[in-house]
Formats: C-alpha cells, structure tokens, sequence
C-alpha cells in the first residue's frame, strides 16, 4: 500500500510539472492483457497508442494550449466483474476518452460507468449489438456488429453457398447465441430452411451426438457460432461421422488457431467471416502495417487498426470542438466523418460504424484466404 | 436406424471413457469413503504429459513409428500420474484421515483447482492439438454406421483394463487386501495388512487408470487443455455412483450407461419433449440422474453399500 | 459483534469495548481511507459487502448445521434473477427495491426447500456433490431459458437494472451537496449494503444462541444423538437450506441493482467454491471468520492483481503469472493448507459451540 503512496505522489509531481508546459490529456484503452486471448488485447492497445504517438508528433493545440496525449493501459482480463472496476479506475484517473474493451461481455457492463461519468468510449472491437442499443450517448463502435455480420453470413449461405438446407449450432455463449441468432434470421429471410438447431458448451469437447442427429437432417451447410477452440474439434468429428456438407462460422473461427485445431480435418469447404477489410484492402492498411512493425517490433493481429481509428476520431473531435472537455467534445464524435485506416469512419445514430465492413475468407493452401 | 446405431456408438466410446475414470473413483471411495475431486484432473495430467512426451520425441526421433511413440508416452504419463497421485495421498489426504469429513473433501477441491492451475501456468491456456497417432480414418461396418480405429481401441483397451483391475482385485492377494482394507480399516491392519501401503496403492493404480484415459480421450479428440478433466472428472463420479459406489462392475455398467444416456439425450430430447428442451441441456443429465439415483436407489444400480454411512 | 471484536489481535483480549469501537470505525471509515486510493477500491469494498452476506449466509448451512453445499451460488443467481425480472426494462416490470428484496428472499428460501427436500437423507460427501449437480442445473437453465419462450435472455444476461432507490434516493447517482462536494454513489451502495451486513450479523448471532443454533450445533456434532434427544433434523435440515439460501437470494438482488447487469458467466462453479472457501479459510461455524474470510479472499485478489503485474515486471522483465492465475492459485492453496494446518480456520469458533475445540481439548480426533 505504502508503494501505492508513493507512486501516486511521484505521479503527481510528474503531472505537475508536466502542466506548467503543456496540456496532458488522458485517453484510456482497456483491453485484455493477459489470459487466452491477451495478444489480442496488446493488439489493441498499440493501435491506440499509435494514433496517440501520431497525434503527439503533430503537436496539436487545443483551447490555446499544446495538448499532450497520454495512454492509459488497463487489463480487464476479459471479465465483466473486473472490466467494471478497471472501467472505474480509469473514470477516476480523468480519462477524457476509452478504446475499449475487447470482447461484448465485458464491454456492456463497463459501458454503464463511462456513461454515468459521461467519457466517450468507442470499442474498436465489441460486435454484440445490445452494446449500442441501451441509449447510452457516449457509446460507440467502429467495428460491424453481429447484426450486420450475420446477414452477411446468411446472405452467404444462402447465396454464393447456394445452400436450401442449413443446420445452426451455438456454443450458448453471449457471442456464439448472438451471432447464430442472426444468422438464422438472415437464412430465412434468404428462403434457406434451417432442419437443425443444435447447441453445445464453450467448454465441450465431444459433438458426436448432436452431429450425429445434424447428419440424420442432410444439410447443405452447417453454421457454428462459437470459437475456434470448438470448431477445431468440430471439424475433426464431421470428418469421422462422414458428413460432408460445408463448413461456416463467424469470427471467432476465423483463427489461425482454428486450422491447427482442425488438423488435416479442415479443407476448402470451410468458411469464415470477419467484421472488417483485411489489411490490404483498408485504404491505409499497407501503410499502417509497416508503421505498426516499425514501432512495435509486431504483426498486426486483428483489431489495431480499429483501435487506431478510434482514438484519432476522439482526437479529431476535440479539435473540432477545441476542448477535451467529453460533454464539449461529444457532439462533435457524433458528427465524425473522415477518411481513417480502416475506411470512412462515421457514427450512425446509435453509435454503430456506419456501413461496416464483412469480408468472408476460405480456407485455401493452409491458411484463411479472402474471398 | 443408422442415425440409432451412431448413437449407440457414440455413447459407448464416450461411455468406455467414463468407466476407466470412474474406476479411480469408485476404488478411492470404497476404501476411504472419500471423493477424491482431482481423480478427473488426472486425466488432464496424463494426456498433457503425454503430449510433452510425444514433443520431445517427434523432435528427437523425427522417423519413429506411431505405435512406439504413444506406447513411450503411456510409459512417461502413467507414472507421473501414478508419482503425482502417491504424493497427493501422502500429503493432502493422509494426514486429514481422521479429520471431520468435510475437511478432505474441501482438501480434495482444493487439489483438484491446484492441479488444473499448476497445468495452466506450465502448459499455458489454449487448446493444445494432440497427435492423433492411431488411424481416425472412419470406418463404416454397417452402411452409414461410422467408427474409426481409435474409438475402436478405446473400447477395446478399456475392456481389458477393466478386465485386468477386476482379475488383480478378486484373484490376487493384493486384491484381497484391498478388500480387507475396504472392509474394516483396523481389522486388515490387525491381521497383518499395512493399510497405509494399501491405500496409497488403491490410488496409485487409480491414477493408472486414468493416465490411459486421459491419452485415450485426447487421441479421440486431437485436443488437450488443461481444463479437459474436470468436467469428465465429475460425470465419472455420476458414472460410479449410478453403479453403486465400490462396486467395480457397477463402475463399468454406469459409465457405459452414462454415455449412452448423454448421446440419446442430445439426440432425441426435442422429440421426447415435444421441442421445449433441446440439446443445450445435455450437461445436465448426468446431474439429473445423480440427484435421482442418490435419492430413491442409494446403493445404485448393483451396490451394496448405502449412502447413509456412519 | 464481539466475536468480531475478539478476533482483532491483541486488543481483542485485553480491552475488548475497545476493539468493538475499532471495529465500528474500521466499517465506517474503510470506504474513506479507499477513496484516497481511488474509487475502484470503494468498488472493491462493495464487492467484498456482497461476498460477506454470501459467506454468512453459506456459513450457516456448512458452519452451523454441517451441511457441505457446493451449488450455494445456486441461491445468489435466483435473486439476482429475481430482481432483473421484477425491476428492469426486460419484461418492463419495475417494482421497488421493497418489494423486489422480500420476494427474492422468499424464491431462494423456496429454491433452498426444493433442493433440500429431496437431499435431506443424504450426508457428508453425497451432499456435496448433489448441491454442486443442482447448482449447475440452475446455471444451465439460466443460461437456456430463452427458448421457446425468452424467459432469462439466455447467455445474453439482462441488462439496465433498476437502480436502488431509498426514499427517494437513487443510490446509482451522486449526490450533490454544494457546488463542489458530491458523495459518490459508491459511498451510498457501501453504507447500504453495510447496514444489511450488520442486520445479518445481529441476526445471525441471536440465531446462534436461540435453540434453532443449539439444534443445528447438535446435529452437526452428532445427528444421531440429536435425534434421539428429541430434535426434528429434518425440519432442522430444511430450516438450514432455507434461510442460508435466503442470505444468497438477498445478497444477489443487491448485486444484479449494483452490476446493472446480469448473465449466467457470474453463477458459475468457481463462484461457489470462491465462497466456500471464505468460509472454510475464516473459520467454520462462526460469524466472525466468515467476515474475515470474505474480505480478505476478495480484496486479496483485487490487490494483487494491482501489484502483480508491475512488481513481476520489475522483478523478472516480463509477467510469469498473470493475475487471474495468482488468484487461483491462491484460493486452491487456501483451501488445502488451511484444511491441513488450521483445520478450524483463521478464527477459530467459539468453544461454546464448536465441536472441533472440544473434542481437542479432550483429545479426541475422531
């Protein structure tokens, strides 16, 4: 505790000082840092911080002042319980803005406290559509939301697929039900006929009896809404039960980790999407991906360049609005529109990225190839 | 018909699975009256140092023939497992042998959450692919009726395990001491039986069993993690308390039967329930039949003994 | 309260009105010494106030009549339900906190009767695993029970809680008292949840000494003699269930108004044995080593997920053991070494009504 004393005193001589030359503004990005999925986590975190860098190296004014932008990093280690009291930790430090969180379950309880604190946040990552959907103000996203990835999937499905008989199974996680759900609408609403609707666990690693009974239904395609640490195994058994129909599942299949799970399981007829462009295809993902390997010494992962776009449109909007103030600056962000990395980055009237992006991806020569 | 007969398959592999483990079980329970919780991490533990093994060996002797292969990875897992089980008797378990009944059971929780963490930091997170060493090529002995070589092994090496554990425990005279142990605590040490050694030995060959298990069920699946035993672990007790607890027959006949009631549950639940429940409730059966064996048939489907022990 | 007072070291033997008073001001100043910190660790204080009433009410049921349930969350997730169902947009019921809180106590009491009816002839280990089974059914129904009719939301949880509301009062919202003087509304959760705390405390130890206590301290001791001195154990047994699930109820009402959110993932397993533990690393059977329990296994991990990450960086460069694997490290460890060491906890019962002194003082071990 005494430690925490004292780093809080030499923190604010720091900020002391640094004030009586600059405006610092604080800009937090949550993410997790550590577990399963904490490459992902860092992922977003040196997108934001990038455009933070970016930002800092223009050297902009604001208010009359040269403002000085600072990162918070904070861990929520994918939780809701702990992404709320790391939400609270930073609306404490006077953050003026979040990039955050990662994953839709921590995301929609944390977005609560920003909102009574009233600090935009924009997660560059969170697909569940509740997110935006609760009448917060100070919500955003720019990445396309499982409504919008779920009718790509079912217009896939029933399209270039050209499937009439579709099985849905989903991992009854927040995301799998989520995305499974609107896959299924998306599959009637494109005269497909679902003939199964089967469910297992994120926890579970035998699927033979229910695909077993998907088998007995014949479909043409089976959709799995859930992650690649079940669909690898999934794979596997479709194989050994002799089922031969195609393979589609959403983003979180759409994983390196997938085909190594899969073995020699996994062949052309698997499917995936994934919210966004690919780097190549971004208007400055080329650019961005060698910025990012200069800076971080790292590949880009998945979600960096949404990170990236979020922070620069906060910034852009308290330029707009000269001052870092959120309530000053809010009305601003809703108002953005600019060419960013990943496209034009723009905020409908709930907060969703206006005409997000869905790319689907086959696999082909041992690797996720865009379609 | 065929969709019936896949079923069927289905449930006895996971079945044949279910009883290995709940061999361990139904042994430590029937000599101490203690549900040894990490008996299921065990299984965890044991595929994971197979697949250790297996790392070092494709590294080492790129060319070796499968067969050899997981034959020296079963000799690395087995007795790790069996070393890893002595000391937890030793240290968790023995010296709370005459504590008030919760304590070992608390003791046990605890073992178990210690091993699936200490996997966690050593083995990592993710999900770990696991060679699948033995052909999973389906084969189809009755059209549209799929098996493959390792599920057929493991119904096959479970069969002799089992067959084996039985032999050891009725024919031998380790066997009889076991019982003896089993029996009466006091009365076997009076006549000669070192009850310390018995019952470190019970769960020495318990972790055996499940040391097999484990490597068995991750072939099966291409996975391992180190989460993967529990869950198994707990429908393992299910299986050994459906058989009656103690009773090394009725361990076998309540994993076969557990896994067969999952596999038919997942597939005709929405018919039998007219589409109110589905599939997503397969986890509780297990849980349900336990609820229901304990309270209206105790001594399960062939024990003798009674919950209500004293 | 004096048992709570006992346990302070050193003052609570020897000027125990005093150690009452330190106690007293501890629970009223904590939130104000946090708040220098920052206001996560007001969060983290209510957080460990939930896990208090949860560990009381578990107490009672493994502590006092010696009962090992292990599906206790069970109990926590149907007030938690409760409330989102009668006080969110969900079904666009919003009855007050009043009502909401009685009504829950009411459904997990019920819940509590349901699962100890049919289990009452079951013992020890039996129980155990039954409890564990039954708590997961309720989590798998929780998380299913969206289809064919949208009951729970299923895995999707139910969001936007009605905050409490206190004559009038919305605890979720600051109060302004000038200009520049607010009290967070943390502050107001905090005192709230600390008055039914100690509601509970006062409650919980006039139970103790009342002849349902002395009943329950029987039967835990030796149910077969309880029996044949004349007590209903089974209507001891239920009484246990019931109003230890009570506790859970209440305890998850106050959370879902709090979190705003519900959603199956906070009912799991670990939750269940993350209690058992408080009450098994406290002390079994007593008031004071559940309170003790509680904060210290849950301020802990908060703690050291605040200092793990930096003093690992300084210490070795990079992070060997993330947060989360500390703390579970630590609640495993807790449990055996606490089982093996100190069997009767931090605190150890009052003599009066445990056994596990007695019988050490008459040195029986069996």
């Amino acid at each position: 505790m005494k430690q925490t004393v004292v780093a809080l005193a030499i923190m604010g001589i720091g900020l002391s000082v640094a004030q009586a030359q600059e405006m610092v503004v604080k800009l937090g990005s949550v993410a997790p840092l550590t577990g399963t999925i904490s490459h992902l986590g860092k992922d977003n975190e040196n997108g934001a911080r990038l455009a933070v860098e970016d930002a800092n190296a223009k050297g902009i004014t604001i208010g009359g002042k040269k403002v000085k932008f600072e990162l918070m990093g904070e861990d929520d280690q994918a939780d809701p319980r702990t992404g709320t009291t790391v939400a609270q930790r930073l609306v404490d430090a006077g953050v003026k803005g979040v990039v955050g969180h990662l994953n839709s379950g921590t995301t929609i309880p944390a977005s609560r406290i920003y909102n009574q604190a009233g600090v935009p946040m924009i997660s560059p990552s969170a697909t569940n559509p509740t997110l935006t959907r609760q009448g917060y103000k100070a919500v955003f996203r720019t990445i396309a939301n499982d409504v919008q990835q779920g009718g790509v999937l079912g217009k896939f499905i029933v399209g270039p697929l050209a499937a009439k008989t579709v099985a849905i199974i989903d991992d009854r996680t927040s995301y799998g039900q989520g995305l499974a759900d609107e896959t299924e609408k998306a599959v009637k609403a494109g005269g497909g006929k679902i003939v199964a609707r089967e469910f297992t666990t994120d926890k579970a690693t035998d699927f033979n009896a229910i695909l077993t009974k998907i088998r007995g239904a014949k479909p043409d395609v089976i959709f799995f809404g859930g992650m690649d640490a079940q669909g690898g195994p999934m794979l596997r058994q479709l194989k050994q039960l002799g089922v031969e129909a195609k393979f589609v599942t959403g983003d979180g299949g759409c994983s390196p980790e997938m085909i190594k799970l899969a073995g020699d399981s996994i062949g052309a007829n698997a499917y995936c999407s994934m919210a966004g462009l690919p780097l190549e295809k971004m208007p400055g993902g080329t650019e961005f991906r060698n910025r990012y390997k200069a800076r971080f010494n790292a590949d880009v992962q998945i979600y960096s360049p949404y990170a990236y776009d979020a922070a620069t449109a906060m910034i852009k909007a308290m330029q707009a609005a000269n001052s870092t103030e959120p309530a000053k600056y809010l009305p601003e962000l809703k108002k953005s529109s600019f060419p960013g990395v990943t496209g034009t980055v723009a905020f409908d009237d709930l907060g969703d990225i206006k005409d997000g992006a869905i790319t689907m991806y086959q696999f082909k020569a041992g690797t996720w190839a865009a379609m | 018909m065929e969709i019936f007969l896949q079923q069927i398959v289905n449930g006895l592999v996971v079945g044949s699975v279910y009883a290995l483990v709940a061999l361990g079980y139904t042994m430590v329970y029937g000599i101490l009256g203690l549900i040894n919780f990490a008996h299921g991490d065990l299984v965890m533990v044991g595929a994971l140092t197979a697949l250790q093994t297996m790392m070092f060996l494709m590294g080492v002797a790129p060319g070796m023939s499968p067969i050899a292969m997981l034959t020296l990875s079963l000799l690395v897992a087995i007795p790790v497992c069996m070393l890893l089980a002595f000391t937890m008797e030793r240290l968790a378990y023995r010296p709370l042998r005459n504590a008030p009944r919760l304590a070992p059971l608390i003791t046990a929780i605890g073992v178990s959450f210690l091993l699936q963490t200490l996997a966690m930091i050593i083995w990592g997170r993710n999900y770990h692919t696991f060679p699948q060493l033995i052909s999973t090529t389906p084969l189809q002995p009755i059209e549209g009726v799929f098996i493959t070589p390792i599920q057929i092994t493991i119904i096959i090496v479970s069969a002799l395990m089992m067959a084996g554990l039985v032999l050891l425990v009725t024919k031998t005279k380790l066997g009889r001491a076991m019982r003896a142990t089993a029996e009466n605590h006091r009365v076997a040490a009076l006549m000669g039986v070192d009850t310390n050694m018995i019952i470190a030995l019970t769960f020495v060959l318990g972790a055996a069993l499940a040391a097999v298990a484990g490597v068995m069920f991750a072939s099966n699946y291409g996975i391992a993690h180190y989460g993967m035993g529990f869950m198994p672990g707990l429908k393992a007790f299910t299986a050994a308390v459906l058989g009656g607890i103690g009773n090394l027959g009725g361990a076998m006949l309540g994993g076969i039967v557990l896994g067969l009631v999952e596999s038919f549950g997942a597939g005709y639940i929405e018919h039998l329930t007219f589409g109110f429940l589905n599939s997503s409730y397969q986890d509780i059966f297990a849980f349900m039949i336990l609820g229901l064996v304990l309270i209206f048939k105790p001594t399960g489907l062939l024990g003798e003994r009674v919950s209500d022990r004293a | 309260m004096n048992e709570l007072a006992l346990a302070v070291p050193w003052l609570g033997k020897r000027n125990p009105l005093a150690a009452r008073w330190l106690v007293i001001a501890i629970a009223i100043g904590a939130p104000i010494v946090a708040m220098m910190f920052g206001r996560t660790w007001v969060r983290v204080l209510d957080f460990a106030l939930l896990y208090i009433l949860l560990a009381l009410g578990l107490n009672l049921v493994v502590g006092f009549a010696g009962l090992l349930d292990l599906g206790y969350i069970a109990f926590y997730a149907v007030g938690a339900y409760t409330a989102a169902f009668l006080a969110s947009p969900h079904f666009d019921v919003h009855l007050p906190i009043w009502i909401v809180l009685p009504l829950a106590a009411c459904f997990a009491a019920t819940a509590g009767i349901t699962l100890g009816f049919p289990v009452l002839r079951l013992r020890g280990d039996y129980l155990a695993i039954v409890t564990l089974g039954f708590g997961e059914i309720v989590r798998i129904f929780m998380n299913n029970l969206n289809y064919p009719i949208n009951i729970t939301n299923g895995p999707q949880g139910i969001n936007s809680l009605d905050p409490i509301m206190l004559f009038g009062w919305d605890l979720s919202r600051n109060i302004q008292v000038t200009e520049d003087l607010a009290i967070n509304s943390l502050f107001l959760y905090y005192y709230f949840f600390l008055a039914c705390v100690v509601g509970s405390i006062i409650f919980i130890q006039r139970l103790q000494i009342s002849r349902v206590g002395r009943a329950w301290a029987a039967m835990r001791d030796d149910e077969l003699a309880a029996k044949a001195i004349g007590i209903n154990t089974r209507n001891m047994k239920l009484l246990a269930f019931s109003l230890g699930a009570t506790f859970g109820g209440v305890s998850g009402v106050l959370f879902g108004t709090f979190q705003g959110f519900v959603s199956p993932e906070s009912f799991s397993l670990m939750e269940s044995i993350a209690v058992l533990t408080m009450v098994v690393f406290g002390g079994m059977g007593n008031v004071a080593g559940a309170i003790v329990g509680a904060i210290i296994l849950s301020a802990l991990p908060e703690i050291l997920r605040h200092l793990a990450v930096p003093v690992q960086n300084a210490l070795f460069g990079h992070v060997l053991l993330d947060p989360e694997v500390l703390r579970m490290l630590l609640l495993s460890l807790a449990m055996i070494l606490m089982m093996l060491l100190r069997p009767s906890g931090l605190i150890p019962a009052n003599a009066k009504y445990s056994h596990i002194r007695y019988l050490k003082a008459k040195g029986v071990t069996e």
